[in-house]
């Protein structure tokens, strides 16, 4: 159904920043971002092979963090359901709290993205064929891997978001995986101290900052987890 | 999002009409659009969209090149002065930090070191003349002991590296419109939670905060550093709950807070002499 749209452009300006359309007809509220009016089918964006695409804009992004927090979230669950031999009180903590952050984050991303659009990324299927659960090298060097793709992810997906509010949600989160990446860097190693919570293997000795991965480079290195396959076209991921 | 449909959903409703505070304007929102999900308004973002003056950061000074994105370079760098500063009168204080925990403030105060630098140089980039370093008093007048007490240089430490993590959060829409500036900073926003979380755990605190508590037992914080962590409690992100699932705790310790440029400048002034 066609429905004509008249749009005033009074009091409108037309630079690059969104935030501006907020202030149309002296409307200075927040329009907080997540009230996304429901998009049409015509959102969907399909190969001809039915393969789901993260989608466009804001949406394709938030899709890519969902994705992600899922592949942790599925992660951290197998780890707590059957924690590795001779796990230690303090690694049991850390584990745990972090398989509850994780969970959270991903019931959040489904909630909200559901909330404002039609295009939500269904439940990915996972697979860890290098990944000994009963091991806690490997399972600690595999926690190590996920937080520090996913500081990277959201480091390099931030310029990507053009809702203020989305961006400093993701800005609420990053941090806490940061938080966590230090944790289990540390632990994998604890005595004595060492850099290695933020090495110079993560962080640039010279300008002090972290890793962003662009979303091509972060699906090519957590792409081996992933067995559901996806496409993000507008980011170059086919 | 479809912003014609979203406009014209604008223009359908009697919405902004009504005279209403911020929390009823939110359970409106819930009449329109199928689905739509009522978002809270986080702290930093609602202040943010008061001071509609300053509120572009495309506007510039042509006279000081001064800007929204450089004010919030400059509260960057302030931050970054003073932690570079603390940790390298620290590393120099004979008998100060035990030598089996140097190493990682060397691997801090590198950081906040390039951080200086790094911020400096983009300032400079813009055309703006970087703010000189002040003259920081860690003791606050006398209440605290950071360079003869390591008990209490942690207390700092972890205070001013849980500051960094959420003040940085608090500029992320100042610095948004430079595509280049948002990725440095939330670059360095990161590496200050890789810090945050380390002295933390050096203090048995968990790396995350749990509810709006800088820690419990040994780990626990001096009343003045409260400015740090209120707010950090809400358990409510964008209408989602994040208590459900396994309590208010570890909701609240899933998602770090803002601080306004209001609130951070008033925690840094506290050390400023």
């Amino acid at each position: 159904m066609k429905k004509p749209i008249n749009v005033s452009n009074q009091g409108a300006t037309l630079d690059t920043s969104r935030r501006n359309f907020l202030k149309l007809s002296g409307i200075g509220i927040a329009v907080a971002g997540l009230t996304l009016v429901g998009c049409d089918d015509d959102d969907f964006v399909y190969n001809d092979n039915k393969i789901f695409d993260l989608g466009m804009g804001d949406v394709g992004v938030l899709n890519y963090a969902y994705a992600l927090e899922q592949l942790e979230a599925d992660f951290y669950t197998k780890v707590v359901n059957s924690f590795y031999a001779g796990i230690s009180t303090v690694e049991k903590e850390v584990l745990t709290d972090l398989y509850h952050h994780e969970v959270i984050h991903r019931d959040f991303f489904k909630a909200a993205i559901t909330g404002a659009t039609n295009n939500v990324l269904p439940t990915l299927e996972f697979q860890y064929p290098n990944v000994n659960f009963n091991d806690r090298n490997s399972v600690l060097a595999t926690a190590k891997a996920l937080e520090d793709t996913g500081v990277a992810a959201y480091n390099a997906a931030g310029k990507y978001i053009t809702n203020p509010t989305y961006l400093v949600l993701a800005g609420k989160i990053v941090s806490v995986e940061a938080r966590h990446a230090s944790a289990i860097r540390d632990l994998i190693s604890p005595t004595p101290l060492s850099s290695a919570f933020a090495g110079d293997d993560v962080v640039n000795p010279t300008n002090g900052l972290d890793v962003a991965k662009e979303p091509k480079d972060v699906i090519a290195a957590a792409g081996g987890f992933i067995k559901t396959p996806f496409t993000w076209k507008e980011r170059g991921i086919n | 999002m479809n912003i014609l449909k979203l406009l014209d959903k604008l223009s359908d409703d009697s919405f902004f009409s009504k005279q209403t505070s911020r929390l009823d304007n939110l359970s409106d929102i819930t009449s329109f659009g199928k689905k739509a999900a009522v978002a809270a308004i986080p702290l930093g973002l609602g202040s943010f969209m008061a001071t509609s003056a300053k509120a572009e950061t495309t506007t510039i000074d042509p006279t000081t090149m001064k800007s929204a994105l450089t004010d919030a370079l400059q509260l960057a760098l302030t931050l970054e002065y003073l932690e570079d500063e603390y940790y390298a009168k620290g590393l120099a204080k004979p008998n100060l930090i035990p030598s089996s925990d140097r190493v990682v403030f060397q691997q801090i105060s590198k950081h906040e070191a390039a951080h200086v630098s790094f911020l400096k140089a983009t300032l400079t980039s813009l055309n703006v003349t970087p703010i000189a370093k002040p003259t920081f008093d860690f003791t606050v007048n006398g209440a605290f002991a950071p360079m003869d007490d390591y008990q209490q240089f942690l207390i700092l430490a972890q205070a001013f590296e849980d500051t960094g993590v959420r003040a940085y959060k608090g500029q992320a829409g100042n610095v948004m419109s430079n595509k280049d500036v948002l990725q440095a900073a939330l670059q360095i926003h990161s590496v200050e939670a890789r810090h945050a979380s380390m002295v933390r755990r050096m203090r048995a605190n968990k790396g995350w905060i749990e509810l709006a508590s800088g820690g419990s037992g040994s780990g626990g914080m001096p009343t003045a550093t409260n400015p740090v962590y209120a707010g950090e409690d809400v358990t409510m992100q964008a209408g989602f709950n994040t208590a459900t699932a396994f309590g208010a705790a570890a909701g609240s310790a899933a998602y770090d807070e803002v601080l306004t440029t209001a609130e951070a400048t008033a925690i840094a002034t506290l050390f400023i002499d």
